[in-house]
């Protein structure tokens, strides 16, 4: 099958059913996506499809219907999406496991809802598990990113 | 050396035999350092100045030896020595190095012994230096303990003024200059005229040169890096998916795996049937293991599908299979024959409660799992004469020493290439990940193995926290408490986890009462016991250890004792304060939160201090009890740590073990029904979610000179201040953790 990853066309021959996540991982390579709990409930695994956040770990290859892009499609080092930049700029990060689909999950938020309240980030990031903690940065960066998302 | 090796081990085992008996090994075997192990392999031009700083043309590279497990050990490390080397951290990189003696970990000596940790007495002192000489002898390089920092903060300070005196002297070599001509700025040696002489540059002549060791170090007013907010040298890494873990590795040649095992934790295997798994897609061999099934295949996901479909036959647990039984074997040890020791009696507590009216009551600690987000994991290659292996651990040497054995190799044989990890609150001193990887990839010689833990199977595995009771029983006068008795009933999560390590440790456990014996607190008549429940499932060191347990039911137990009493809180804690630290650290969240000013209605906040790995921690919790469930509102805390190295990530972790501690008093435990952990997934153990965070206020004080570690000490107050603040807002007293089993959170 044909998936788009990153703005770039890749085939892959696997079976419907293997979730994107492994497709990405194994497959392709693309580490960026995390696997954390393979049952929806962590979100470390999140990606965008056609610009909306979904778990990859509970989305079959075979009902991609969209162009995907990973955490290294957002933006890279040289590169930052306001996100990723505002990440930086909190140092949100303890172990960062959790960081990739926390980033891609409130991408996705401030794509939607360029400034949210309080209570749209609490509700839009709270499926995503952050075990060392650090849900205060989070919220911070996720306003900074709003701030600088709204200058850009 | 073998023999010494095996004095100095017994010398750890008795621990506080060591004093009776003496040091038994000569001061010149511990005057003696580990060899270097940068010096083999290192070219005439490289110069390795000591075991953390080696300089050639190509670079700068900073041993870090303590693992980062996401607490910034990394960064931390690389401040220390940069600091005195003159260097800035874009112009260094970090390694973990070998396993190796020279990396021994000193400051766990200080915890390691029975005494309090603001205790500076003679026996203490001389206990905790005998401890740190056998941790050397041992070479017991270990990440844990919140040691990191008190262990670095001189050696690598040392390590960097030794690399940065002698590039001075190669320069002074090559130019002929005086020593005293010359000064050091961002790795360049600087020449009266201003000419820069690069570090790199200098050290083919500096590796020519004996190490100048007779070195000053600088006084805090003069530090750039230290204390000072600097960018984490992660956190591009960490916040654009380009770091890797241990998970995302790739080897030439690699197989994918995973396993099962018998979630009877610890018991062996019947016999399976994997005759529709060794037909499915990508599986290239099932292999049968005496503690379970492990798959290979072409991709991760198609070896856990094929685990599904593999029909096990477990054998039973050799611990109790149901969650009750547990509870009834914690009941049953408060008895003089499981006193594992009587940490505290001041004044006499049995004559004070005699005839008065005494305030009782029982508190619980579950099993709780530590589930870092990132899966266990490991890569493994196994070849006749040598064995590498990726993975992130917290005990190098031991992992070198452990696949050793198995194998039948030497040490040096075993080459573990550490890694950052995704997260570890102590789930990573085991070994499990190593122990079956090696066990597969032995079947297969030269194909290295990656065998992932699918969560459920971690969460199956999980060598839990150390679950417990705690009874409780008090008196007060005039509006002070007058008598505090605790008897505090646990499984010995040291014994479990230093059994596995084939080392164990008779003499009493230091961490069953941790968090409450060592309390700073002058109560008149103060006892308190531990009482060691005999093994039940397998429990490991959970962030926090013993304190996790025993400081929610010391500051519980005392809190009722205040309310009872009519008295405040906090004021009443500042009056049985007995060190100035522990005073401070109360003054500090009482201001910080306003402690006294009018709350509105169902609204209420609690207090608590506890004192673990030697930091005493206050903290003030305020919650709102909502009609929906209690909310927490804000948190502030205060902590003596003696030096903050790392002011950025000193506020992110100690937020994040306010999280901790908080988020499983809440919401987690683990439970067990015909044998296996009931909770497989993260739906059944949450831990804290974004929705629940309560703002966090954190003020680090710096009075005492002795240099703590952050890691753990915010985690104990946090369950008590919890309920302490619920009592205060709803009259509902928590006394068993998870708390959501008896109040709703929002």
């Amino acid at each position: 099958m044909e998936l788009n990853v990153n703005g770039k066309s890749h085939t892959v021959d696997v079976e419907d059913d293997m979730p994107l996540l492994w497709v990405l991982r194994d497959e392709l390579g693309i580490t960026g996506v995390k696997y954390g709990c393979g049952i929806a409930q962590c979100g470390a695994c999140t990606v965008h499809v056609d610009g909306v956040a979904v778990r990859s770990c509970q989305l079959a290859a075979g009902d991609v219907d969209g162009d995907i892009t990973t955490i290294e499609g957002l933006g890279t080092p040289d590169a930052l999406h306001a996100v990723q930049a505002a990440w930086i700029e909190h140092q949100v990060a303890q172990c960062g496991y959790c960081q990739s689909g926390q980033m891609m999950q409130a991408a996705s938020l401030l794509e939607g809802t360029p400034t949210p309240t309080d209570d749209q980030i609490d509700q839009a990031m709270s499926g995503n598990l952050c075990r060392c903690g650090t849900y205060p940065r989070i919220r911070a960066a996720v306003k900074t990113a709003a701030t600088k998302l709204q200058g850009a | 050396m073998g023999k010494l090796k095996t004095i100095a081990r017994r010398t750890f085992l008795i621990g506080s035999a060591a004093i009776a008996g003496g040091v038994a090994f000569g001061a010149y075997v511990v005057k003696r350092d580990p060899e270097n192990p940068l010096t083999a392999g290192a070219a005439a031009t490289d110069a390795v100045f000591n075991p953390w700083v080696k300089i050639n043309a190509e670079g700068i590279t900073l041993v870090a030896p303590h693992t980062d497990l996401g607490q910034g050990a990394a960064s931390m490390q690389a401040m220390l020595i940069a600091e005195e080397l003159d260097a800035d951290l874009d112009q260094v990189t970090t390694i973990y190095g070998p396993p190796a003696a020279a990396y021994y970990n000193t400051a766990l000596a200080a915890e390691a012994v029975p005494f309090r940790s603001n205790d500076t007495g003679f026996a203490a002192e001389t206990m905790r230096d005998t401890m740190g000489a056998v941790m050397k002898v041992l070479g017991a390089q270990v990440t844990g303990g919140s040691t990191s920092v008190p262990d670095s903060f001189d050696k690598l300070r040392q390590a960097g003024a030794v690399a940065r005196e002698t590039l001075k002297a190669a320069a002074a070599e090559e130019t002929g200059l005086e020593i005293s001509q010359l000064r050091t700025e961002r790795a360049a040696v600087v020449l009266p005229d201003g000419t820069r002489m690069d570090y790199t540059a200098l050290a083919a002549t500096a590796a020519g040169l004996t190490p100048v060791t007779d070195v000053t170090l600088r006084d805090p007013s003069e530090w750039r890096l230290i204390g000072k907010p600097v960018e984490r040298m992660d956190i591009v890494a960490k916040s654009t998916g380009t770091q890797t873990y241990s998970i995302d590795l790739k080897v030439d040649g690699m197989v994918h795996a995973s396993v099962r095992m018998n979630p009877r934790k610890g018991a062996p295997m019947i016999g399976f049937d994997a005759s529709v798994a060794e037909g499915m897609r990508g599986v290239s061999q099932v292999i049968g293991l005496p503690y379970g099934v492990a798959v290979i295949a072409d991709n991760t996901w198609r070896a856990f599908r094929a685990l599904e479909e593999i029909e096990i036959d477990w054998d039973v647990a050799a611990y109790p299979a149901e969650q009750a039984d547990h509870w009834a074997a914690v009941e049953a040890s408060f008895t003089p024959e499981r006193l594992d020791k009587e940490w505290r009696h001041d004044g006499d507590v049995d004559a004070a409660l005699d005839g008065a009216e005494v305030l009782e009551a029982e508190y619980r600690a579950p099993y709780v799992a530590h589930q870092p987000l990132e899966p266990l994991s490991a890569i493994v290659n196994v070849t006749t004469d040598r064995v590498d292996i990726w993975a992130s651990h917290q005990l190098p040497r031991f992992v070198q020493q452990r696949v050793a054995k198995k194998l039948g190799l030497e040490a040096e044989q075993i080459h573990l290439h550490n890694q950052h990890a995704g997260g570890s609150f102590g789930h990573r001193l085991e070994f499990h990940n190593i122990d079956v990887t090696v066990d597969v990839a032995r079947e297969m010689p030269g194909t290295p193995v990656k065998l992932t833990f699918r969560r459920e199977e971690d969460f199956a595995q999980d060598y839990t926290r150390q679950i417990g009771m705690a009874r409780g029983r008090g008196t007060h006068a005039g509006g002070q408490i007058t008598a505090l008795d605790l008897d505090i009933a646990t499984v010995s999560a040291s014994r479990s986890q230093s059994g596995r390590l084939g080392a164990p440790v008779p003499g009493p456990d230091t961490q069953i009462a941790a968090g409450a014996w060592n309390m700073r607190y002058g109560i008149p008549n103060l006892r308190v016991r531990a009482y060691a429940v005999p093994e039940l499932a397998p429990t490991s060191s959970w962030r926090s250890v013993g304190a996790s347990s025993a400081g929610f039911f010391a500051e519980s137990f005392l809190d009722e004792l205040i309310h009872a009493a009519g008295a405040d809180p906090m004021a009443e804690r500042l009056r049985l304060a007995n060190d100035p630290d522990a005073r401070a650290v109360l003054e500090a969240v009482a201001e910080m939160s306003d402690w006294g000013s009018p709350l509105a209605p169902r609204k209420g906040r609690g207090v608590a201090l506890v004192t673990s790995f030697g930091v005493p921690v206050a903290e003030v919790v305020e919650v709102t009890d909502t009609d929906d469930g209690i909310r927490i509102d804000r948190v502030w805390l205060a902590a003596e740590v003696g030096r903050v190295v790392d002011p950025v990530t000193f506020e992110n972790v100690v937020a994040g073990g306010v999280i901790w501690g908080l988020g499983h008093a809440m919401n987690s435990e683990i439970t067990y029904a015909d044998g296996r952990a009931e909770q497989d997934n993260y739906h059944l153990s949450e831990g804290m979610r974004l929705h629940q965070c309560p703002v966090i206020e954190v003020r680090a004080l710096e009075n005492n000179p002795a240099i703590r570690g952050i890691g753990e000490p915010p985690v104990p107050p946090a369950a008590a201040a919890l309920a302490n603040a619920i009592f205060a807002a709803t009259g509902t007293r928590l006394r068993e953790m998870p708390f959501f089993n008896t109040v709703d959170f929002v």
